[in-house]
């Protein structure tokens, strides 16, 4: 068994490597953060001399902190639940009816729109959502819920064919309806894929900047990201603060990372190879 | 029950895209009247310096961040998946990059760019870093290249390292006692098993990276001048602010098939490659 021998030089190696390059910037972060600026003028690197508390006193103040976390969390949570809840059910009616040309064309048709860039729909969209006062928190829930079809439906439906169809027929003949079979059954069965889904749609939708951006028209709607975007300007070289910023919208992803990471990889890497 | 669905998809997707291809044969400004005018918006993007010049750094940017992606995470994947210690815990940090939202992270690097890395030039007497790269017209790509990098390893590694642990471990005994050294065992084994997971990374980076926007706003600007502005960057850009509405949206149809034949093309070569292996 000599294969099993440790690799030391490695080990270090990779140690190494992880902690130049991906530390030490969570490092630069952290200090910075806790830095007062004449901390700063000394030493960029140092550890802070105290910590400065009041950098995130000041960020929470001056970004909203509280309201733009609460954004970010109701768009992400009510869109992460309706898109399990809704893509799911579509991709169970294209699944089982795949033999009915029109369920197989719609699956084309949600598949192809895969490869629409969001920069050719954006300027249309834009003015589409703003004349139906779609530009807020609501809307932007909406337009995640509908854009998260196309990949949902390919992983659902994918998983959903590898699934037997006795059971429901059994259901069915006990008088189960059509709600009842996919709710008592299904949907439970469904679980390992919903929670890929679940973790991308999640990502995807506290991490996204582009569709805050353009949709969202009032500064009080503003998510964790957008917020740093808008009030860079202010933050003009007060790095402290800015840092300190940065670092509360970071927190609660960093927070869920280190509790769930092993569920978020294996979320991830699921959704990337059913592609 | 899928009927909901469509008629929602059509109305926030395909309508807008309709849209968007219609008013590129057009000049609408955005508001008021407008009348068609033909091809003319086409003729004018393909002639268009500042659109020429993005797509130059578009591809630039692309290519060149695929490759580095791609060779330095499957060289961190393959010895994340050999005998090392601490192995559970390093793969959960090289994965971390890749759960941080792009905006903040451009943020926070344009600080080390700005600050930290000319401290260093400075001390360590090199002067190519002793001034902020992203202030200088032919090196600020190279900025946006790290960063943009730096959080697609983390992806493209776990995708290699899924791929990696499908290979049966008795093929690597068998190669070993053939007496094949490590690089042999690389090439005509390790590569050619994980060709599929190549085919996904490939592609997936080669389209993100083409799209590339949020490192562009939180790092450059587009700037210096316009030597970073990417092609979603101008159609944001221009088409919001700058009143070239239809304009826009032509240089984005073209965009749109662009991308869809580079990701068809690069499919086609790569599952035809897995074939053949």
């Amino acid at each position: 068994m000599k294969k099993k021998k440790i690799n030391n030089l490695l080990t270090v190696i990779m140690i190494t490597l992880a902690g130049i390059f991906i530390l030490f910037p969570l490092y630069i972060l952290v200090s910075t953060a806790l830095k007062s600026p004449e901390d700063m003028m000394k030493s960029t690197l140092a550890l802070p001399t105290i910590f400065r508390f009041d950098n995130f006193t000041e960020a929470i103040k001056l970004t909203n902190f509280f309201g733009a976390f609460t954004n970010s969390a109701v768009i992400t949570c009510v869109s992460v639940v309706f898109i399990i809840i809704s893509n799911s059910m579509v991709a169970y009616a294209i699944a089982r009816n795949q033999s009915i040309k029109y369920f197989n064309l719609l699956y084309y048709y949600f598949l192809s729109a895969m490869f629409v860039p969001f920069q050719i729909i954006m300027l249309p969209l834009v003015k589409q959502v703003s004349s139906l006062q779609l530009d807020n928190v609501p809307g932007i829930i909406i337009l995640y819920i509908i854009y998260g079809l196309p990949i949902n439906t390919f992983l659902y439906v994918g998983y959903l064919k590898s699934l037997p169809k006795s059971l429901e027929e059994a259901a069915t003949i006990d008088g189960a309806t059509i709600w009842q079979v996919f709710f008592r059954i299904i949907f439970p069965l469904l679980k390992p894929i919903n929670a890929t889904v679940g973790i991308l749609a999640f990502l995807g939708c506290w991490n996204d900047f582009m569709l805050p951006l353009v949709i969202l028209s009032k500064p009080e709607q503003a998510t964790l990201s957008l917020v740093q975007y808008i009030f860079q300007g202010q933050f003009s070289t007060n790095y402290n603060l800015s840092f300190a910023s940065y670092l509360l919208a970071l927190l609660p992803i960093i927070i869920v990372y280190v509790f769930a990471q092993r569920f978020i990889i294996s979320g991830v890497t699921n959704g990337a190879i059913k592609q | 029950m899928t009927i909901p669905a469509v008629i929602l998809f059509f109305t926030f997707h395909t309508l807008p895209l309709i849209k968007g291809i219609f008013y590129s044969f057009t000049d609408w400004n955005g508001y008021g009247d407008w009348k068609f005018i033909g091809i003319k918006n086409f003729i004018n993007v393909v002639q268009d310096d500042t659109i020429r010049n993005a797509y130059g750094f578009t591809f630039k940017f692309a290519i060149v961040t695929t490759i580095i992606v791609n060779v330095i995470s499957l060289a961190i994947a393959i010895a994340l998946n050999s005998s090392i210690k601490f192995k559970n815990t390093l793969r959960a940090i090289f994965f971390f990059p890749n759960v941080l939202g792009v905006l903040i992270v451009g943020y926070i690097f344009n600080y080390v760019f700005a600050h930290l890395l000319p401290q260093l030039g400075d001390a360590l007497n090199i002067s190519f870093l002793s001034s902020n790269i992203l202030g200088n017209p032919s090196l600020a790509w190279l900025g946006i290249v790290f960063v943009a990098s730096w959080q697609s390893i983390a992806f493209n590694t776990i995708i290699y390292l899924s791929g990696l642990q499908t290979i049966d471990q008795d093929i690597y005994e068998a190669s070993d006692i053939d007496g094949a050294n490590k690089w042999q065992t690389f090439m005509k084994i390790t590569f050619p098993l994980i060709a599929p997971f190549f085919t996904i990374n490939m592609v997936l980076s080669m389209k993100g990276s083409l799209n590339v926007f949020d490192q562009i706003v939180a790092m450059t600007g587009g700037g210096p001048g316009n030597a970073t502005q990417s092609i979603t960057y101008v159609i944001y850009h221009f088409g919001f602010s700058g009143g070239n509405f239809a304009y826009q949206s032509a240089n984005a149809v073209i965009f749109f098939i662009v991308v869809v034949s580079i990701s068809l093309f690069q499919m086609k070569v790569l599952a035809k490659r897995e074939v053949d292996l």
